[in-house]
C-alpha cells in the first residue's frame, strides 16, 4: 500500500463560522453598564415611632413636588435649577461653618441647630442637625423626581468636596477613590461623611396639588 | 518606454484572506468579554431619565431589576397603556413584589442576601404613584438598598 498524503483541510469557511458566532453574540448580549442613583429606603413603617415629631421644624428642609411638577421649597416656589444652591445653604447651616461655636445657631433662626459630636480626625465638632424631607404627589412625573433627587445628591457632594478641599487639600471624590489604600484616608472619608451625612427622608406619600 | 509598460496578462496577485478568521475571532472574543447576556426581554417601554450624580453598579450578580413603564406597542392592545410592573419576564402587580423579593433572596448565598441592590428601571414618563407603591412594598419586604437607574449626562436641561 502506498502511503496516502493527507491533504490540508480547507480553512476557507473558518471566517464564515466565526462571523456567525460573532453575530450571535452581538444579538444576544448587551453592553450597557448600569448606572443610577443609589438610595436607602427607611425601614418598614411599623418601626417608626414618634421620632418625627421631635425633630424641630427649623431642622427640616422641606421640599414639596406637586402633580404639575412644580417645586415648593421651604414655602417658596422655585425652579429646579435654584434647588441645589438653596439646599447647600441649608445643609451648611451657617455660612461660616466649620468655624462656629454657637450650638443653637441663634444668628440664623431659620437654619438648623448644631449638635456636638465625635468626628474621627477632627475630634469634637459641631454637626448640623439638618434633614432634607422630600414629599411628592402621586401625579409627579418620575423624571422630575429624579431631577430633584439628583440636585440633592449634588448638593451634598459639593459640600463634602468643599470641606475636604479646605481641610485636606483634596476633593472628597479623590479621597474616596484612595480610601482602600490607607487607613488614614479612610478616616478622613469617615470624618467628612460624619460632618455632612446624607439625610434625605422621603415622607409617606401624600396628595399635594390635586391629581385625580 | 516599454520598460514601464505593464504586461496586462500578469495582473496582481489576489489579496490573501488567510488572516480574516483571526481578525473575526478577535472581534468575537472582544464582544464575548465586554458584554453580558440579555436576561429578560423587556415588555415595557423603558427610557430611564438622565442624571449627573450617578454611581456605577458594581456587582451585577447582586442586582435585581424591577421594570416599570407602559407596555410596549405590540402588547398595548392586550394590556392597555397604563404603566405596569415587570418582574423577570411577566407583568405583575405590586402585591407580587414581596414574593419576588423573597425568591430573589433565596437565589443568593445567605451572606449576600442583605447586599442585594434593587434596581428600579422606571420609564421617565411614569407618574410617581406606581413608583411610590413599589417603594412601599419593597420597604415591607425589607429590601431597602435601591437604585434608581439613570443614564449619565453632564448637564441637566430644564
Amino acid at each position: 500500500m502506498a502511503k496516502r498524503e493527507i491533504s490540508e483541510i480547507n480553512a476557507g469557511s473558518m471566517a464564515d463560522i466565526a462571523f456567525l458566532l460573532l453575530i450571535f453574540f452581538l444579538v444576544t448580549t448587551t453592553m450597557d453598564t448600569d448606572t443610577g442613583l443609589i438610595r436607602r429606603l427607611p425601614p418598614p413603617p411599623e418601626e417608626i415611632t414618634e421620632d418625627n415629631d421631635k425633630i424641630r421644624q427649623r431642622n427640616i428642609f422641606e421640599i414639596l413636588v406637586n402633580a404639575n411638577d412644580q417645586l415648593l421649597v421651604e414655602g417658596e416656589y422655585i425652579q429646579v435649577s435654584e434647588l441645589r444652591a438653596k439646599a447647600k445653604e441649608f445643609i451648611k447651616t451657617n455660612p461660616a461653618y466649620p468655624s462656629v461655636a454657637d450650638v443653637t445657631n441663634a444668628s440664623y433662626p431659620n437654619m438648623p441647630e448644631f449638635k456636638e459630636e465625635d468626628v474621627p480626625v477632627f475630634g469634637k465638632m459641631l454637626v448640623s442637625k439638618q434633614i432634607v424631607s422630600l414629599q411628592n404627589d402621586n401625579g409627579t412625573s418620575y423624571e422630575m423626581y429624579i431631577k430633584v433627587q439628583n440636585e440633592l445628591i449634588a448638593a451634598y457632594k459639593e459640600l463634602r468636596n468643599e470641606l475636604s478641599n479646605q481641610k485636606f487639600g483634596k476633593s472628597y471624590d479623590e479621597l474616596e477613590k484612595q480610601a482602600g489604600s490607607s487607613e488614614a484616608i479612610e478616616e478622613k472619608v469617615k470624618a467628612i461623611k460624619k460632618i455632612y451625612p446624607q439625610r434625605i427622608s422621603e415622607a409617606e406619600p401624600k396628595k399635594i396639588g390635586g391629581a385625580e | 518606454m516599454s520598460k514601464f509598460r505593464k504586461n496586462g496578462k500578469k495582473g496582481q496577485p489576489a489579496i490573501s484572506t488567510a488572516a480574516l478568521p483571526d481578525i473575526v475571532f478577535m472581534l468575537l472574543f472582544f464582544f464575548m468579554v465586554t458584554t453580558v447576556m440579555r436576561e429578560t426581554s423587556l415588555k415595557v417601554i423603558n427610557v430611564t431619565p438622565k442624571a449627573t450624580e450617578v454611581d456605577k453598579l458594581e456587582r451585577k450578580s447582586l442586582v435585581s431589576y424591577i421594570y416599570i413603564g407602559k407596555p410596549i406597542k405590540a402588547l398595548q392592545s392586550a394590556f392597555g397603556t397604563a404603566p405596569r410592573i415587570q418582574l423577570n419576564d411577566a407583568f405583575k402587580t405590586k402585591e407580587d413584589i414581596f414574593q419576588f423579593v423573597e425568591m430573589e433572596k433565596e437565589e443568593r448565598d445567605e451572606v449576600e442576601r442583605n447586599m442585594i441592590t434593587w434596581s428600579l428601571k422606571v420609564d421617565q414618563e411614569t407618574k410617581m404613584g406606581i413608583v411610590t407603591d413599589v417603594k412601599q412594598e419593597l420597604r415591607k419586604a425589607n429590601a431597602l438598598k435601591i437604585n434608581y437607574s439613570t443614564k449619565k449626562t453632564d448637564k441637566i436641561l430644564d
